[in-house]
């Protein structure tokens, strides 16, 4: 496929919606003595506009990674290998500091794992926000801040008199709104959100959820949700990428991939969420197995595939579209 | 109460615990009540798991911490098998550390990095002698690893870094179970952990009930996955218990209103059944304004009522004593006070 550097929005799927970001045969890889750990094995990934995609899978697995090499953010010793990230048109992996500068924030925001740490303990919400605001638009008038800063509270469901706190006047959950708040600042056209509820109590991660949820409808942004909560997954996303040792074996819409996990991995997690509807059996498992550096040739789930066979043992199996929309990188099928 | 009678002590009882963490340096006069008369009873058979379960800053690390011995309480006692864990003489505090083990949250934290894992295991059989020799030792170890489902070729030689988060939770597991002890303190054991491996540590805790007889404290936030394998629970809310009996029941039919609301707000794993209702948190200035008196989930409770703040509710039977839940709208006395007509309506709505 060829790539221009085009930002008219021309890059429109017949079938669907027009694609806000396309991740293309993303490499990513962390140095180490022993050699290269592959945590991102050549990912292809679409993001469609207004579209909620979830990136689920076990820690280790490379979903964190795939987030930041998306805003070019993998610190050494990770660096993006080949591969091209696309934001309307826009190769992000060819652009010098100055143009990224640019894109990040403006363009596609971060909610970093366990964002509510991160914000800046000697400073008020409000200066934290003008922060965020200022670094890429520049200085703004001080009235037209303020109204904007509390327009951007009311809109994660804080009351005003947050403009003036510190950080460690608010719980868990009111920190984590302040940060979908300066994820939204300057109305990208996605956000990336990291485990965005993890750390924090169940009815206050029901809160959070909902927040996201409205600001998603509101602004009409994409977003791309990590996690490994396919409970929570059920509830926000709109589609689903299951990743495994830096592959996506699977991505479906969400209620398909529900009612009809086609992956053996898949299966497996969702056939492991906890419920509280019904007490069953457990269902276990391993973890990842294999040494990350050496991969095994064909698939990359085989050690723990109940139904592997031999073909798995050699040919790496591509993503197919199975069923519309429903792609799956099994031999089974 | 409630429990049947019998002559022989319990394995592990709590009469009426209190923690009270007095005002700092900065604070003098302001107390905080992390655990407020709480009481459990763990039976000496059979061996059962008893889940301890709240949000944050309920008080269930503060439970943790008094069972273990790491601080001491306010008022009240810990019996273990009917002595008082504060009255034990150093040969009974030996016996007590021995046979009453933690498994703790952080399976990254427990290591020390320059060792290689084996060191775990060698610190315990030297410090209670538990081997003469080093092929006993081995033998041991192997017996205890063999457990939690590993072999020590794969493991003991190697560093902490060397294993993921769940090897590192289970070596964990299998060196509590080498003191082969009668209870094991386990505090968030698996909210560290993939989803998919806790299944297989939850799986270990069943298999030490049923194969060797040890009873667990589950430690946990996670209502499902105590709800998989726990068989008593106790829900805790700022300090208090809220709602205790047997799991099955409390978590299918929750009684308490913070219960309800727990459950509630568990994600459905079910893209076509979504959450319907927006639950909404009081500002914060509502939740700090601590209840002294009443009950403290007053500021959050849909049902609220007057006598809610006069005085905090006993627990109260729900439809036997395997099912208790501090609220009044499950007091079935006769109130004399005028408030008697809420409480009876809403009583029978849920019944």
């Amino acid at each position: 496929m060829t790539v221009t550097l085009n930002l008219t929005n021309s890059d429109r799927d017949p079938a669907r919606n027009t694609v806000v970001l396309q991740v293309e045969k993303l490499r990513v890889h962390y140095a180490t003595p022993l050699g290269d750990v592959i945590a991102v094995n050549g990912v292809d990934l679409k993001v469609f506009e207004r579209e909620t995609i979830g990136l689920v899978g076990e820690s280790g697995c490379g979903k964190s990674t795939l987030a930041m090499s998306i805003l070019r953010l993998v610190q050494p010793p990770g660096r993006i290998v080949s591969g091209q990230v696309l934001l309307l048109g826009m190769d992000i992996t060819a652009l010098n500091e100055a143009e990224l500068r640019q894109v990040r924030w403006n363009q596609i925001a971060l909610i970093p794992q366990g964002a509510m740490n991160s914000l800046n303990p000697v400073m008020r919400v409000k200066d934290q926000i003008t922060e965020a605001i200022e670094t890429h638009q520049g200085k703004r008038p001080p009235q037209e801040l303020k109204e904007r800063i509390l327009r951007l509270l009311a809109m994660v469901g804080l009351p005003g008199r947050v403009y003036n706190m510190f950080p460690h006047e608010l719980s868990g959950g009111m920190k984590q709104r302040v940060c979908i708040a300066m994820a939204i600042a300057l109305t990208p056209s996605i956000i990336i959100a990291d485990e965005p509820t993890s750390a924090l109590d169940v009815v206050v991660q029901r809160v959070v959820a909902q927040t996201l949820l409205d600001v998603k409808r509101t602004l009409g942004v994409s977003m791309i949700l990590i996690g490994h909560d396919m409970g929570l997954m059920a509830q926000l996303v709109d589609r689903i990428a299951v990743m495994y040792a830096g592959n996506i074996v699977e991505i479906a819409p969400v209620k398909d991939l529900f009612a009809e996990p086609l992956h053996p991995y898949t299966q497996l997690l969702i056939a492991s969420i906890p419920s509280v509807k019904e007490r069953k059996p457990l269902v276990v498992t391993e973890g990842l197995t294999h040494d990350l550096r050496r991969p095994p040739p064909g698939c990359i789930f085989q050690l723990r595939c109940p139904f592997v066979m031999d073909k798995c043992r050699e040919v790496v199996p591509p993503l197919r579209e199975l069923r519309p929309n429903h792609f799956v990188a099994c031999h089974l099928y | 109460m409630g429990e049947p009678l019998s002559l022989a002590p319990s394995l592990l009882e709590i009469r009426n615990v209190s923690k009270v963490y007095q005002g700092g340096f900065l604070r003098p006069g302001q107390q905080l009540v992390a655990l407020q008369d709480f009481s459990l009873i763990v039976p000496e058979k059979p061996a059962r798991i008893t889940a301890i379960a709240g949000e944050s800053g309920s008080g269930k690390t503060t439970l943790a911490n008094l069972i273990l011995g790491f601080i001491g309480p306010t008022s009240g006692q810990i019996l273990y098998r009917g002595a008082d864990i504060s009255a034990m003489s150093p040969q009974q505090k030996l016996q007590y550390a021995r046979q009453v083990q933690a498994v703790l949250q952080d399976p990254y934290a427990a290591y020390n990095p320059f060792y290689r894992v084996k060191h775990i295991f060698d610190l315990v059989i030297k410090n209670f002698k538990l081997a003469r020799n080093q092929p006993a030792a081995r033998e041991l170890i192997e017996e205890a690893l063999k457990m939690v489902g590993m072999r020590g070729e794969e493991v003991l030689e190697k560093y902490p870094h060397q294993l993921s988060g769940g090897q590192r939770q289970r070596m964990m597991v299998a060196r509590a179970y080498l003191l082969k002890p009668s209870l094991i303190v386990a505090d968030e054991p698996v909210s560290m952990v993939d989803a998919s491996l806790r299944a297989m540590i939850l799986d270990i805790m069943l298999k030490l009930r049923e194969q060797q007889n040890i009873s667990f404290l589950y430690i946990t936030h996670d209502l499902s996955t105590a709800y998989q394998v726990c068989d008593d629970i106790y829900v805790l809310y700022q300090g208090s218990i809220a709602e205790k009996g047997d799991t099955v029941r409390v978590i299918e039919n929750p009684k308490h209103p913070y219960v309800k609301l727990l459950i509630e707000s568990i994600p459905v794993p079910d893209p076509n059944q979504k959450w319907d209702t927006n639950v909404t948190l009081p500002s914060e200035e509502e939740l700090r304004s601590q209840v002294d008196t009443g009950c403290r989930f007053y500021p959050r409770c849909p049902y609220h009522m007057d006598r809610c703040l006069v005085k905090q509710p006993l627990l109260y039977r729900i439809d036997s004593d395997n099912h208790q839940a501090a609220c009044y709208l499950y007091d079935q006395t006769l109130p004399e006070d005028q408030s008697g007509v809420t409480v009876q309506q809403a009583g029978n709505k849920d019944e």
